[in-house]
């Protein structure tokens, strides 16, 4: 079996890779500068000129990125690449109801897709192996990302997306899935609904990887998974910014391998913007060395994580970041989805029926995340009907719904009952425990 | 007509405890007096329907307090306190085909009341009356 998928690259001296990881931005540098209006316009308001990026350190010259750059360059008005020579698009929802959109190349596919085969080789999977990609296909990166992964490292791919989880275990044993690619909330969720059907994970199936991400989650719970169902379960990473899925944890299972060819990431000082050293934690500015249709540089992803340079045990010379501490800001992940306050804001401003008050209870039922949002009835809509309140209610919980992808209760509470905030307001009530 | 209608106070509470408490204290401290009373209930949150002797006083006691408060036009019917007496009532207004949208019920000192939120308050008190049925004059309670 194929230990590593590509030696030359994975392999390649730590000295080599900085090398070209140096090659690899002055070019991308001298081509935004030359190409992108936009980059053009952000690297002279930061006054900085290719020419004066003569190392990789040097990077901490050129200006950063934000997701606010996507959403208010929407849908494609910052991508470099012809319109024609894009081969897909991905949507994520925005932070205030807007979406970003991501255009792909036939090498940004090609990238992406390789660097998941590197991920999922590095983690022991390989041609014999039936993956089962239980994450969403469609506009969300998750399922085609994996699913194309997968199949590269001539694999066989079960595309059972989310959902009909008794179906999903019915073919995990019938087809014998050696391999789930999920959130870890929904193989939680799988493993119960596994044993309500009578069916042991750990002893009636041939899993025995678990590929899980796209949400926050923790060594007590990799425990709890691993013990559980006996498989082992890797960390994967990655965002629709920086294509999707793409850095997973190897067999080592001690942070996972960003490769260098494909992305640098600075640790940084979150507020006062300076690089951090290796082991401590910071702001990630992951800057993407290859994509062609929208570029991402210094990009404030923000997560928090530290990074480990150095040689990985399993051989592997690209430095490896550390499960993900925390955010930035107050960005939270329901299911696998964003959600950021701002967007429940903004949907709520169409709803004259309700205030503008609101606060946002997380908390974990079984295995799947619950969001409960409440708001304020106003004064002015309030029924003696409680029909009429029902459907205040409804209303809301659908437009919340439309605008986060992801379903919400909703609870009327009484007006002035919600906390209000002077400075920085704290919204979110996470009760979830990881 | 208008002799009949009664406005009802009502309050948007949610469903947990010392909710009631709250608004009753509310009432207690401008000793306003509960005639009639009921609470609907609904997934986490309620409606506190009263009817109070001074209605004005207390939208405007409760609404300075927070609470949502609005005024409701009911009507009190009186019934006959014996098997067939609620019948009576409803027939009238079913065959009227004016909808009861709820109603709840106290015990007067002379008969049976039933206070009832109706679609179309004014039919209902027309129809009522020509049928031979009771109407509570709103200065009973008001």
């Amino acid at each position: 079996m194929t230990r590593i998928w590509d030696p030359r690259i994975e392999e390649m001296p730590v000295a080599d890779l900085k090398k070209l990881q140096y090659k690899l931005l002055k070019t991308l540098v001298y081509r935004l500068y030359s190409f992108s209006p936009f980059y053009h316009e952000r690297m002279k308001e930061q006054g900085v000129h290719p020419d004066e990026i003569n190392s990789l350190e040097d990077i901490t010259k050129l200006p950063f990125m934000y997701k606010s750059d996507l959403r208010d360059n929407y849908p494609d008005r910052i991508f470099t690449a012809h319109r024609d020579d894009l081969v897909r698009y991905h949507v994520s929802s925005g932070t205030t109801g807007k979406p970003t959109v991501v255009g792909y190349t036939q090498n940004d596919l090609n990238n992406w897709t390789s660097s998941l085969a590197r991920a999922l080789v590095s983690c022991g999977l390989g041609r014999g192996d039936v993956i089962q990609v239980s994450y969403g296909y469609g506009l969300f990166t998750g399922g085609l990302g994996l699913h194309y992964g997968a199949e590269k490292i001539g694999a066989t791919v079960l595309p059972t997306s989310v959902g009909n989880t008794e179906r999903q275990i019915e073919l995990m044993q019938d087809l014998n899935s050696t391999a789930i690619a999920c959130t870890p909330s929904y193989l939680l969720h799988i493993g119960e609904v596994a044993e309500e059907m009578g069916v042991s994970i750990r002893d009636e199936t041939s899993l025995r990887v678990g590929i899980l991400g796209a949400e926050p989650w923790s060594e007590n719970m990799r425990k709890r998974i691993e013990d559980w169902l006996g498989i082992r379960a890797y960390d994967i990473y990655g965002t629709s910014e920086l294509s999707g899925p793409m850095f997973c944890e190897c067999t080592e299972q001690n942070g996972f391998h960003v490769w260098g060819d494909l992305a640098y990431v600075e640790i940084l000082d979150p507020e006062t913007g300076e690089p951090l050293p290796p082991g401590e934690k910071g702001e990630m500015v992951i800057t993407m060395l290859q994509k062609e249709a929208l570029p991402m540089i210094r990009y404030r992803i923000g997560d928090i994580s530290s990074i480990e340079e150095g040689v990985c045990a399993c051989g592997r010379t690209h430095p490896r970041i550390q499960r993900i501490s925390g955010r930035v800001d107050d960005m939270l992940i329901i299911r696998g989805i964003n959600v950021f306050p701002s967007q429940i804001e903004y949907a709520l401003m169409g709803v004259p029926e309700v205030g503008r008050h609101f606060m946002i209870i997380v908390d974990r039922k079984g295995a799947l995340d619950e969001m409960l949002v409440q708001v304020e009835v106003s004064g002015e809509a309030f029924s003696d009907k409680i029909t009429d309140l029902m459907g205040i209610r409804r209303k809301v919980e659908h437009r919340l719904r439309n605008t986060l992808n992801v379903a919400v209760s909703v609870e009327l509470v009484e007006p002035g009952s919600l906390p209000r905030f002077e400075s920085k307001a704290k919204r979110v009530i996470d009760r979830r425990r990881l | 007509m208008d002799t009949y209608v009664i406005r009802q106070v009502s309050v948007f509470s949610e469903n947990r405890p010392g909710r009631l408490a709250a608004i009753a204290r509310a009432l207690q401290d401008e000793k306003i007096n509960i005639l009639a009373f009921s609470i609907a209930e609904a997934d986490g949150f309620g409606v506190v329907r009263a009817l109070v002797d001074r209605p004005d006083r207390a939208f405007e006691r409760l609404g300075s307090l927070g609470f949502n408060v609005a005024f409701t036009d009911v009507i009190a019917v009186k019934m006959r306190d014996e098997p067939g007496g609620l019948y009576e009532i409803a027939r009238i207004l079913g065959d009227a085909q004016i909808n009861i949208e709820y109603s709840y019920a106290y015990s007067g000192k002379e008969a049976a009341i039933i206070i009832l939120r109706v679609d179309d308050v004014q039919s209902a008190i027309q129809v009522l009356l020509e049928r031979g049925a009771g109407i509570m004059e709103s200065s009973a309670f008001q």
